[in-house]
Formats: C-alpha cells, structure tokens, sequence
C-alpha cells in the first residue's frame, strides 16, 4: 500500500500523505521515505488529508526525512488538517537541531587496554586486603569486646548453613560412596579382591570426597546465599545505612557468616564422612557379601590414624575460602540487579575453584609429610 | 475542560479488594472522563496503587466491575487485552525502568516489541520520547542507575509515551523530588497534556502537583471514593478530606496555585 506520493516538479512539489500512518505501519512508512528523491528544494506542501490515524512517531519520522533531504533549501508547509501536535514536533526539531554526531569510540590500544586492565586489578587486590583487614580487625576487636562476635547472628548462620544442609549432604554423600564402592567392586572382583573394596571407599571418603562433596554444595548453597544477600542489602543502601549509624557491615554481616561456615563445615564434613562409609559398608553387605563385622574390621586395617584428620583439617579451609569469596563478592555488588547476578554466580564458581586449588596444595603438602 | 458528556474512559464500579480480613476497597466507584487529569488522593494503605493496579489488570478485583473505554477488562478475549495495554501508558513509583537497557533501550522496549523498525527510526523515536519529557539525546546512552531522581521520572514518563497513549497513569510522578525538579514536572505534564490531548489518572501526595494539574480528584475514604472537582474538596465536610485540604501544608499549596 502507497502511503506517500510525490507529485510535481523542480521548486513547486506536494507530498499526498495516504493510507495508514500509524506505528505499526512504520516499516513501510520508512522504505517509501527512503525511496523520496535525495535532494528536494524550493517549496514542499504536504497534504495530511489522506493519512488514517497519523501517530505520532510516524509523523516525526518524516519530518526528519524531510530535514535530511531538504534542509536548508526546502521550505516545508502543512495543509489538510494535519495532526494537533504538529507544531510540537516542528518545535523540538527545531531546538533539537543537527542530530549530534556520535561519540568518537577512543581505543586505547594495547598498552592502553594493558593499563586500564592493571589499574582495574590494582583496585581490586587493594579492596580485597582492605576486606581481609576488615574482618582480622574485627576478630582482634572480639578478644577485647567479645559482643563483637554477635553470638544471636552467628548461631542463625550456623543453623541456615549447617543444619539446614545436613540432609541434601548426608544424601550426596551416601549415594557417591555407592557408586564408587560399585564400580570399584567390578574391577577388582577381576583380580579376587573384593575385600579392597572396603579400601578403597574409606580412603577416598575420609581423605577426599567427604570434605570435597560438602565443600562444594556448601559452595552452592551458601556461597551464594551470602553473596546474594549482603548484594541485595548494598543495593538497598542497608550497608550504607549501618555504616551512617556508626556500625560495621563487616562486623555485622561478613564475620557472623564467615565464623558460622568455619564452625559448620566441619560437622558437615563428619556427618558425609559417616554417610560416605554407611554407603559403602551398605553396598559391600549386599552386592558383595562382606558382612559388617568384616567391614569394620577391614576399615581399622585400611585406615592409619591420621586419614580421617587429613580430611577434617581442610574442612575450616574451605570454609573460610568459600565464605571469604560470598561475602567480598555481595560487598562489590554496585548500582544494577544485573551487577548482583553476575557477581552471585562469579562468588560460586572462584569459591568452587578456590577450594578444588587448595585441595590439590594439600594432596601435594601431605604427600610430602607422609601424612 | 473535560466534555461531560463523553462518555467515561475508566468505570470502576462497587469494586472490592480484600487482603484476607482486612478489606482496602468496599464497594469503590470511579469515572475518568476524557482528557482530564484525575488525581487520586488517600491516606497511606487506603489503597490508591492497589486500585491503579486493578484498572491495568495487573490484579484481580474481589468484587465489581472495572471498565476501560466501555469494555469490561476480565471478559476481553487475550488479543483484545494486549490492544488495550498498548493503549495506556504506566509510570511506577520507583520509575522500574529496566536496569540493564540503557534509557534509550528503554524507551524503544515495547516499540522494538510491538512494531519493528529499523534502527535508524528507533533511534529517532527515542529522541523524539527523550525531547518530549525534555531528557538529552546524551542521557538516552545512560543507565537507569546514572540517573538522577528527577532524570528517573522524566525517563520513566517517555518510556511510557512510547507507544503514544492516549491514557496514562501516573504513581507518585513527584514523589522524592525537589520542590524545582517537581513542578517542572508538573509543567512537563501539563504541556503534554494539551499538546498530546491526553487523559491522566495520578497517583499523588504532593498537594502542589494536586493544585497545579488537577482537573479533578478521587479521595479514597473509608474503602469508597469521593469525587470530586478541587473547589469542591475545599468545601467537603468529611473530617479526613478537610483535615488534608485545609491542613498547613495545603494552605500553602492553595496559595501558590491561586496566588
């Protein structure tokens, strides 16, 4: 459908607005536009008389095509009852002026980006220490001032974190233990050594996958749970708000959480530790006949007095790594819900990776010490 | 002056909200006629956004009938319904602009939805919404949390203008600005109220913007509303309309108005 015709010569033309003119004709409304000679001059009357509910936008899009071939040499002029706010739209592109040219992208270049990237990271390490100070501050405070401990706050973060995480690790915990007791027992049924089975899951229970399991649903749990939290209370200026009455976000809401983690992830890890050797002693009863009693006669064999302590030592450390990194990463959340994802999923997946890194310093370091 | 024989844009009638026991709306009547600008006034948890969010359908009355042009809002069928969104502008309290669209994706949101272009066009529609509510084609490349309060209003209101409404709503439009940034709103909203011959239902406390804009007002007393033009509300005998028309702060504002 035609929606504009063009009629007349050289300085004495008119413009035949017809048909439908409103937004949603606006692709056609545009190619027509387009398709107007590139430059017009003298005089140009537009007849409105055709045009079925010129809308508005529709309206300012020709009166911008019409600047843009036309000015400064065509004198547009009005007639058939245009619409009413005509004169509006005349008046704001004549205060608008020339569309302003566009913002010179700046590239930086290399070494520019390299500084910009480095100045980035230098803030970042400093707003970290700065974080870590914060918080040894306050734990130094506590020896004095023990009321900075918040005792109400720390046993509400020991109950959301650690009770409340009790049956989806018991869970996780049992139902690992089975699946590497089972596909352990397939291989060494091979040999005829069954019984090793009983080796092989208390080991990598105690040692590993029960401190590694709990850390990393921890990580999931509560790790973002902290993150999301503190970054809803920053972009509600509640932080701001404790700070103005005089009170310390870090004493108030970093502490309790991080002190709550250190105290639970070490109960967690116990509990996955019963549930792992459960599951195993559960699978060995059943897919290969080892009674309990030799189970647990084996298991004493199996283990040296240090493999249950060389998992639970690295419980507190992750704790602290994954509730240091939740906590710091709600501290950064600035300005947008947008900002408050993206730094939610990046406190997850560093405290994840945090924790898998220090697992592996401490394979390396008790290897070396033969613990 | 409104027409008063135009038949009503919005009909509220006998509506009833309810929050479990407590009941904010009891048999609650409301007419918005064309091209005037109908101010909402109550006391805090009177439900006046409550009522707003009724009439846009955004909740469901527990009783009674809500009319926009005519047609009852719960028996269109889906299609009609979505018509009738594109034909009403919303502003929230809060401005709930999209936080991460800059201004000016903001604003190109439901033309980008409803009626693609190319960019270009967008482009010059956005400047066209930013000119209007009288924002800078530079403000149009900030994000919403860039803004200032003021800035935050003014985007809100082009983002409703977008689709060119001839009704629009308006929550608290000056809440949390200066007294300035205020009435310029309030001049903002009654220049584009003649040139764009809208019709406005505001929800306000701001008794300057009441006095300044308002062709009528709704006060919401005891779950019902009473109607009435401003001249009217200051001879109203009911205690609570008294008390917020001829309190110290409405003195005041009387006299800038008049005065």
């Amino acid at each position: 459908m035609t929606v504009l015709r063009l009629e007349g010569e050289g300085d004495d033309r008119r413009l035949y607005l017809s048909g439908n003119w409103s937004l949603p004709a606006l692709g056609q409304i545009e190619t027509q536009l387009r398709a107007l000679p590139g430059e017009l001059h003298g005089t140009l009357v537009c007849d409105w008389s055709g045009a079925e509910a010129p809308a508005m936008g529709a309206a300012w899009v020709l009166l911008m095509r019409l600047a843009e071939i036309g000015a400064p040499h065509l004198d547009v002029r009005h007639t058939g009852d245009p619409p009413h706010y005509l004169e509006l739209l005349q008046k704001l592109q004549a205060a608008g002026g020339p569309a302003a040219a566009p913002v010179a992208a700046d590239s930086p270049g290399f070494l520019g980006e390299l500084g910009r990237w480095s100045v980035l990271q230098g803030g970042h390490a400093e707003a970290a220490v700065g974080f870590l100070g914060g918080i040894v501050r306050v734990l130094g405070e506590a020896v004095l001032r023990p009321r900075a401990l918040r005792v109400s706050s720390l046993a509400r973060h020991i109950y959301e974190t650690g009770i409340t995480a009790i049956p989806i690790v018991s869970l996780i915990a049992f139902l690992i233990s089975v699946i590497v007791a089972y596909l352990g027992a397939q291989q060494l049924s091979r040999f005829g050594a069954d019984i090793f089975v009983v080796d092989l899951v208390t080991i990598s229970v105690l040692r590993e996958m029960g401190v590694l399991l709990t850390a990393i649903i921890v990580a999931g749990r509560s790790g973002s749970a902290f993150a999301a939290e503190i970054g809803v209370m920053q972009l509600n200026e509640e932080t701001d708000a404790l700070r103005a009455m005089g009170m310390s976000p870090i004493e108030l809401l970093v502490v309790p959480r991080v002190l709550a983690l250190v105290i639970a992830m070490p109960l967690l890890t116990i509990i996955a530790d019963a549930m792992g050797l459960a599951g195993g002693g559960l699978l060995s009863l059943l897919n290969l006949h080892i009674p309990l009693v030799q189970f647990t006669y084996r298991l004493r064999e199996a283990l040296s007095p240090t493999t249950f302590w060389a998992g639970l030592i690295k419980a507190p450390i992750f704790a602290i790594l994954i509730a240091l990194v939740g906590t710091y990463r709600g501290m950064q959340v600035q300005e947008s819900a947008r900002e408050l994802g993206r730094l939610t999923t990046v406190a997850v997946v560093q405290s994840i990776f945090m924790v898998i890194l220090a697992d592996a310093l401490f394979a390396v370091l008790f290897v070396k010490l033969k613990f | 002056m409104p027409e008063t024989a135009a038949p009503p844009v919005i009909r509220v009638h006998g509506l009833v909200s309810r929050f479990g026991a407590q009941i904010v709306h009891d048999g609650l009547d409301m007419e918005v006629l064309p091209n005037e600008i109908f101010g909402v006034v109550g006391g805090s948890g009177t439900g006046k956004s409550v009522l707003m969010r009724t009439i846009l359908g955004l909740r469901d009355p527990d009783g009674g009938t809500v009319e926009l042009y005519g047609r009852d809002v719960r028996q269109l069928a889906a299609a009609d319904r979505s018509a009738l969104v594109r034909s009403y502008g919303v502003t929230f309290q809060s401005g709930a602009l999209i936080s991460s669209l800059t201004v000016a994706q903001n604003i190109q949101l439901p033309l980008r939805e409803y009626y693609p272009a190319s960019e270009k066009i967008l482009d010059q529609l956005a400047e066209l919404n930013l000119d209007l509510v009288g924002l800078l084609p530079a403000d149009g490349r900030k994000f919403p949390s860039q803004l200032s309060g003021g800035m935050v209003k003014r985007a809100a209101l082009a983002r409703a203008l977008s689709l060119e409404p001839k009704l629009l709503f308006l929550d608290e439009p000056t809440a949390g600005l200066d007294p300035i940034s205020a009435a310029a709103f309030d001049e903002l909203l009654l220049y584009l109220h003649s040139q764009l011959r809208l019709t406005v239902v505001m929800i306000t406390h701001d008794l300057d913007t009441l006095f300044q804009t308002c062709s009528r007002v709704g006060v919401i007393v005891d779950g019902r509303m009473i109607t009435d033009t401003l001249d009217g509300m200051l001879e109203n005998q009911n205690p609570w309309i008294h008390e917020y028309f001829h309190g110290a702060r409405a003195r005041a504002a009387e006299k800038g108005a008049h005065g």
